[in-house]
């Protein structure tokens, strides 16, 4: 956080630039992003982002809890996808202990990762729609999205801070009805994504607004370490979920989007496809859904069920076991990565043998999306500036952890 | 935790144990490409989990990514962090996650490093991408990284004292 330097950007010498404060609380930036442009007119030279204004120490945090109390933190990492970091996490650990996961557990954790894909998806496209200027969009999004959020709810008990997915499995099999309203979301959702496309794919201010602007390039962006869909806008044709395939996403059938043209019209076109490929994913994972347990068979790490824990003497002792002193992982260091809606997020843990890790660090996609930010907007207008940070769909929680 | 608990019921995959020869894992491609290279960069090698790390001595750290790169083996940073191992010495391993988007492979390179004298080679001129997980890595473990253009605090603010992911540093901090 550099924002208590004097040191400016620009050479003092130079007195036909200017330099000006953009954030940390301008609507565009997304959360607490400060950017410091030179600009010279309305052309920016240079720019420099200045984060850590969210920064909470979670990796910090983590040293001092048990395996199982790290679940809850992982969600405010990212809060426009907390499954997504919650799946990272406990597949980081999982691969630590060696745990085999029940299918059902799989692919319900594919299914809600989904989900969670496509909500995170619908707040970019409305932010950055808004951005950009059509408003309306904006409601629309949030209007799919409350009906994904009420499906969080079923399932976990809450909106957005889920802690649904456990070390071992899941924290109880989904309700009644839950299945049955991710159908019916599901089966409306196509009709949706064409509604937005509708408003802005074929909308020529939109166009205007994004094609052939804060253009990147694939070596650039291989460069600056940038994953995900802006990766893949740039031409890059990589995706976790196909090339290095975590929890049953082998058996899924889906497309992974690509663009060559790099642009910010690029990075809509493969956030858009992106919504209707992962509807797809879910509905696979609806339609084959296994049928067994949820969670794996480990009573020294999954908590027990309450029933059992009511009847047998054992189930008892794990159960205040596992609350009071944890559960110790074998020594070693994995890092696991996945595909998050903004690119790859990585989990990097070391166990020392003992029931709280030694060290957990969190790789962010947005932490290194963000250095892309620059070479984008450098001899840029200003407004395209807006345009580049919508494009990348940066979440500052996750940037500053 | 691979034993039996007392209803019989096992962990369903028993961990195999690491393999920390190098001589046993010289075939592995990165390995072997590196040992042909520079064979005194090369201090070990662990595969532990299905994933490979090898560990580089710190003056050659910048050149082994170089190298690396430029066989083809690796062409993506996907990470770069730290891990303070105090009070055991050398303290601290900086820890290099490069992946191959092209084989579709990871490795991680890992360098130690001692507690008195912090300082390694930055990788910045190798991958762009490095400069802003060198910077954290400065902030939080207190590591200079010699090469960086902008090597300043990013997470804490500028005039912070100590470096908080240090496993001498409280976690509640100092009050």
């Amino acid at each position: 956080m550099g924002h208590l330097s004097t040191t400016p950007v620009a050479d003092p010498a130079q007195d036909s630039t200017m330099i000006l404060n953009m954030g940390p609380q301008h609507p565009s930036t997304h959360g607490v992003l400060r950017l410091l442009l030179e600009i010279d007119g309305e052309r920016v030279v240079r720019m420099k982002p200045d984060i850590g204004f969210l920064h909470t120490g979670i990796e910090k945090t983590c040293e001092a809890k048990f395996y199982q109390q790290i679940v809850p933190l992982t969600d405010r990492i990212d809060y426009l996808c907390p499954m997504v970091n919650n799946f990272c996490y406990v597949l980081a650990i999982e691969k630590l202990l060696g745990l085999e996961i029940p299918p059902r557990a799989q692919w319900i954790r594919v299914l809600l990762n989904e989900l969670q894909r496509i909500s995170s998806h619908l707040v970019w496209l409305g932010t950055h729609a808004m951005d950009i200027g059509a408003m309306s969009v904006f409601l629309y999004c949030f209007r799919e999205r409350e009906d994904l959020l009420r499906i969080y709810e079923m399932v976990s008990g809450q909106r957005m801070m889920t802690s649904y997915f456990r070390i071992g499995g899941l924290a109880l099999d989904p309700p009644l009805g839950f299945f049955t309203a991710v159908k019916k979301f599901l089966d409306g959702f196509t009709e949706k994504i064409d509604e937005y496309e509708d408003l802005l794919t074929g909308n020529r201010i939109f166009i205007d607004r994004l094609k052939g602007v804060a253009h990147l390039s694939a070596e650039d962006a291989m460069a600056l370490g940038v994953t995900g869909p802006s990766l893949r806008a740039s031409g890059v044709d990589f995706d976790h979920r196909r090339d290095l395939p975590y929890s049953s996403y082998d058996q899924f059938k889906f497309k992974v989007p690509v663009s060559p043209d790099g642009d910010v019209w690029a990075r809509y076109i493969c956030r858009v496809q992106e919504l209707r490929e992962s509807r797809e994913i879910a509905k696979q994972a609806l339609e084959g859904l296994p049928s067994g347990s949820t969670k794996a068979d480990a009573p020294k790490i999954v908590l027990p069920d309450r029933e059992k824990m009511k009847t047998e003497m054992e189930a008892l002792i794990y159960h205040f076991k596992i609350v009071t002193e944890g559960f110790s992982v074998p020594a070693g260091e994995v890092y696991q990565a996945i595909e998050s809606p903004r690119g790859e997020m990585g989990y990097y843990a070391i166990s020392d043998g003992s029931a709280k890790p030694m060290r957990i660090h969190m790789r962010s996609p947005s932490y290194a999306n963000l250095q892309a930010l620059p070479k984008m907007c450098e001899d840029r207008l200003i407004a395209d500036v807006v345009a580049a940070i919508g494009s990348i769909d940066i979440v500052l929680g996750e940037i500053d952890r | 935790m691979t034993g039996t608990n007392r209803r019989g019921a096992k962990h369903n995959v028993p961990l195999a144990p690491a393999i920390t020869d190098l001589e046993m894992l010289k075939d592995r491609p990165q390995v072997a490409s590196l040992l042909q290279w520079n064979r005194s960069a090369v201090e070990g090698a662990k595969l532990d989990r299905e994933e490979l790390s090898i560990y580089i001595s710190r003056e050659f750290i910048r050149r082994a990514c170089e190298h690396l790169k430029s066989a083809g083996l690796v062409d993506f940073l996907s990470d770069l962090t730290c891990a303070d191992y105090y009070p055991r010495t050398p303290r601290f391993e900086v820890v290099y996650h490069l992946l191959s988007i092209r084989n579709k492979q990871r490795v991680r390179l890992k360098v130690r490093l001692e507690g008195d004298d912090p300082v390694i080679e930055s990788i910045t001129a190798v991958w762009p991408a490095a400069n802003f997980f060198e910077r954290e890595v400065f902030d939080l473990f207190g590591i200079r990284f010699l090469g960086h253009p902008y090597l300043r605090r990013i997470m804490m603010p500028e005039d912070w004292e100590g470096h908080p992911l240090r496993r001498d540093y409280p976690v509640e901090g100092y009050r």
